[in-house]
């Protein structure tokens, strides 16, 4: 393949006294294939080949007007989760007087609690409310869980002073 | 007892297939590789059980550092060309073409746009420095991401956007991010995150 077939077909060979040498036209190819490789690998190191995952999210529309309106969320079916410091969850059903549980983000954590609540109470509302100590990744982490216990309805909503002063006046 | 005459064989390989397979891969490659997008910042975006891909193309990111630092960045080098010329109207700010040009080059950045045009004159291994890249300004009194988000989206109308934060972000630098999308009526927005397993 890599040779060329030059030998001559005679004739020619009157006029060259010194009848020239037959020479290989045979490259060495290992040098090209180094070569080649070589880029392959970088090629192979530097591609990306997966895609970065991603969580779609879906805020409601921020309009003045609509605001006071708001949805009156039952306060049987309303989970309240706040989010603390050092990976802390916090958790109240109902809305008046509640008492205020604490959790972490472990398997027995506010997983059990979401699973339960979401069987036992129907058209669940899970309001999610983060403290200015909470990590984005507390968040991310609280999204991810809703779309693992299949919870339909939540909300991430600022937090409000009452809440803070349950978390303080808990000191768990 | 007769010698066993081993016959000898040339050790002289074709290398001719070995080289059509190396560069057939090469070509793969050299065609399917998508650079790194050069990022000024490491973030270690927290997992999610999302699977959902992130689209190659018309995405506008915008990463936010462990320490709140904030930097934007969007792709498609026309669109960008674009955004820094309205920018510049905007802000009346003249760019020359090569700031332009190097504006269109440039990944991510985290400068406010006062400093632009001095963080353009430098070069990629000068901006590296932390110090250079302050972060985009999101508080209410000046808030300049509201300005790229905006542009960009003017730039490039198809364009999305994707928060990518790192894990260890103080929750309310991401609400000012949030607050401010939605103050610009981006309502529909992803959060960049790295796969875990769901749990049985």
């Amino acid at each position: 393949m890599a040779e060329l077939d030059t030998s001559q077909s005679g004739g020619k060979k009157k006029g060259k006294k010194h009848g020239g040498k037959k020479m290989s036209t045979r490259v060495d190819l290992t040098p090209m294939v180094d070569l080649a490789f070589l880029l392959v690998t970088f090629f192979m190191l530097t591609t990306t080949f997966s895609k970065p995952q991603t969580m779609e999210i879906n805020m409601p529309v921020k309009d003045k007007e609509t605001k006071e309106e708001g949805q009156a969320v039952k306060a049987s079916k309303a989970l309240s989760i706040l989010l603390g410091a050092d990976n802390k969850v916090y958790y109240y059903l109902g809305i008046e007087d509640p008492e205020l549980m604490v959790t972490g983000f472990d398997k027995d954590g506010i997983r059990k609690v979401l699973n339960e609540k979401n069987r036992t109470i129907r058209d669940l509302i899970v309001i999610i409310k983060a403290t200015k100590d909470a990590k984005y990744k507390n968040v991310v982490d609280i999204l991810d869980e809703m779309a693992i216990t299949d919870v339909k309805k939540y909300a991430l909503v600022d937090i409000t002073d009452f809440d803070l002063e349950l978390i303080e006046k808990a000191n768990l | 007892m007769p010698k066993v005459k081993v016959p000898r064989k040339s050790t002289n390989i074709d290398m001719t297939a070995m080289c059509d397979v190396a560069f057939l891969l090469l070509t793969f490659f050299m065609l399917t590789t998508k650079f790194k997008a050069d990022d000024p910042v490491i973030v270690d975006t927290p997992s999610s059980i999302s699977e959902i891909k992130l689209p190659d193309t018309d995405i506008m990111a915008i990463t936010i550092t462990k320490d709140g630092k904030v930097f934007f960045g969007m792709d498609g080098k026309y669109n960008r060309e674009r955004m820094i010329e309205k920018i510049g109207a905007r802000f009346g700010i003249q760019f020359t073409e090569e700031e332009v040009h190097s504006f269109s080059l440039t990944g991510s950045f985290g400068v406010p746009i006062a400093n632009l045009k001095q963080f353009l004159s430098l070069t990629s291994e000068e901006r590296k420095n932390e110090k250079i890249q302050p972060g985009i300004p999101i508080d209410s009194l000046n808030n300049e991401l509201q300005y790229w988000i905006v542009y960009g989206r003017l730039s490039n109308p198809r364009t999305r956007i994707a928060i990518r934060g790192d894990g260890e972000t103080p929750y309310p630098v991401v609400k000012g991010v949030m607050n401010t999308l939605q103050d610009k009526n981006v309502n529909k927005f992803n959060l960049i995150t790295d796969l875990e397993v769901r749990p049985k």
